[in-house]
């Protein structure tokens, strides 16, 4: 807590509604050489939760200048088992230390036992599983003094025993909790795509007034048995075209939201990663276009 | 219904043991094959951990070769799934694992080069501490120096072996010159990480002994006691040698 003051610069605020990027090593030196315009910056929890090192000490200099979002990748809120309190209390240290703008985290579990299994897994969606995940979210939330934003998850299986639509069930933990939802477009066509669904139907669908940050990433194709597409939420290319379409088309209905591209394998040089920051910067500047004419014209 | 908990165990299992049915009460859409799906999830878990491996391992990973590498943390990842979200800690154990896995037998010196990479990740990731100026250094002077206790970097580990595995490192990560290594020549290394640069020094004999001795909280005397059982040790190169690499972070004496 004595460094916090120094270092969040930008602490209690919001992240703008502006496009974001994902911070990896690689880019520390020329984020602080060159500060790029970026709305925001946004960190995987567990890469900080070492003792001290070049990690903490690049992520204190470039939170000085940029907000920040905290995403986590660990805490196995759907897990049936207690949340991990050694993890949570790790998580809570590294909140009161840099005061990030927003915390967010996944619908999914990946601790099993005390076997943590590195992947976000997925949860059937029924009435148990909703009321354990509230009871997590409500506890994240206590134990952190800060609202959460749940991402939807990417999906490969689902499961016989679900009885919501993932939408009513995200609905339903907003409602209950007062978490805010992190809105994955990428995901919601990988899944849309596994599980033979409309994309378009599901973001018209999705309870957009909880809505506190959009992921775009890139994702990788597969083909499964049936000769079908197969797609795998990869991170390690540049956004696909119809995931651009389905954010201007989610926009239209969330209004300008903070936006991260998220590229997390073969990380590119950094202006790759401006490229696509400023594409979603125009997208979200013609959204405010849009509604600017709208009410012009009302 | 299946229990969340029941549901879970069995996904995690079946997960991590691919002689495991998948579990059942799972669907997908249209034709495609549950199994197929379900080892998307298997391959996410592999790939992500084989990764963190070979990224934290990269020396050994270039001794054995890509495909004897991921093979052999295949291997590893089923005997030690991670404990641990902070994946930074993942491989404190590959050493170990190393030395007990048959097939790296022929590169023997394969479990010694991991335990020094492993240290390289646990320096650049330990708390951060300043080293004493040379001023403050000379402070000790006056004092009678077997009474001395150094508080070592937190940053400070040692890696010992038989072979020259400081040698064997270097060789790989400055790719400008491939010197011939005598690889009867053992080496010992120092990993330290005095500010932001994760840095590795060879030690000269007993110098290991010294600075474990010291690492426990040995004062100078009783470290230097237990090191001079090597007749190689030479106190003041070592000594020289330690103060020369900014490790020390503060002095006390036992008296006080």
């Amino acid at each position: 807590m004595t460094s916090s003051a120094s270092v969040a610069a930008f602490g209690l605020g919001v992240l703008p509604a502006r496009s974001g990027l994902g911070l990896k090593p690689r880019h520390y030196r020329d984020i602080l050489e060159t500060s790029p315009p970026v709305g925001f910056f946004e960190v995987h929890a567990e890469n900080y939760m070492g003792d001290g090192g070049p990690p903490h000490r690049y992520l204190e200099r470039i939170r000085a200048h940029y907000p920040l979002s905290v995403h986590g990748v660990g805490l196995s809120i759907g897990g049936d088992q207690p949340l991990d309190k050694t993890h949570l209390a790790r998580l809570r240290r590294l909140i009161e230390r840099y005061e990030p703008e927003s915390f967010s985290e996944h619908l999914a579990w990946s601790t099993h036992d005390n076997l943590y299994l590195n992947d976000l897994l997925p949860v059937p969606y029924d009435g148990p599983t909703l009321r354990r995940v509230c009871e997590h979210i409500d506890e994240v939330q206590e134990t952190l003094g800060q609202r959460l934003l749940l991402e939807n998850p990417s999906t490969y299986i689902a499961f016989e025993q679900s009885d919501m639509a993932e939408v009513d069930f995200l609905s339903e933990v907003a409602g209950r909790t007062g978490c805010g939802l992190l809105l994955d477009v990428n995901n919601v066509f990988v899944s849309a795509t596994n599980h033979a669904y409309d994309a378009g139907a599901y973001l018209d669908a999705f309870p957009v007034e909880h809505v506190g940050e959009i992921h775009l990433a890139g994702f990788a194709e597969d083909q499964d048995d049936a000769g079908g597409r197969l797609l795998i939420d990869a991170h390690g290319t540049p956004v696909a075209d119809i995931v651009w379409t389905l954010f201007e088309q989610a926009l239209k209905r969330t209004g300008p939201v903070p936006t991260l591209i998220e590229w997390d394998n073969d990380v590119p040089a950094f202006p790759v990663l401006m490229k696509e920051a400023r594409k979603a910067d125009r997208a979200l500047s013609n959204e405010r276009c849009r509604r600017q004419a709208m009410f012009a014209t009302a | 219904m299946m229990a969340l908990r029941t549901l879970q165990k069995r996904f995690s299992m079946a997960l991590l043991d691919r002689t495991r049915e998948v579990p059942s009460g799972i669907r997908t859409a249209g034709l495609d094959r549950i199994d197929r799906r379900f080892d998307v999830y298997r391959n996410n878990v592999f790939v992500g951990l084989t990764e963190a491996l070979v990224t934290r391992f990269p020396v050994c990973h270039a001794l054995v070769g890509d495909e004897f590498f991921r093979a052999m943390a295949r291997v590893f990842i089923e005997l030690s799934p991670p404990r641990s979200p902070v994946l930074m800690t993942y491989g404190d154990d590959f050493a170990n694992f190393v030395d007990t896995f048959p097939p790296a037998h022929p590169v023997p010196y394969l479990g010694d080069v991991a335990r020094l990479e492993s240290a390289l990740t646990r320096a650049y990731h330990a708390a951060d501490a300043a080293p004493l100026t040379v001023d403050e250094l000379a402070s000790l002077a006056p004092c009678r120096w077997e009474q001395i206790h150094v508080e070592l970097h937190p940053s400070v580990q040692v890696a010992t072996s038989v072979y020259p595995i400081v040698s064997i490192w270097e060789a790989h990560v400055r790719t400008d010159d491939h010197p011939v290594i005598d690889s009867s020549r053992a080496e010992d290394a120092l990993v330290v990480r005095p500010d932001l640069e994760v840095e590795v020094h060879r030690l000269p004999p007993g110098a290991a002994t010294f600075l474990t001795a010291l690492l426990k909280g040995a004062s100078l005397r009783t470290a230097a006691d237990v090191a001079m059982t090597d007749p190689r040790f030479d106190l003041i190169t070592t000594l020289s040698g330690v103060l020369a690499v900014r490790i020390i972070v503060g002095i006390r004496s036992s008296r006080e």
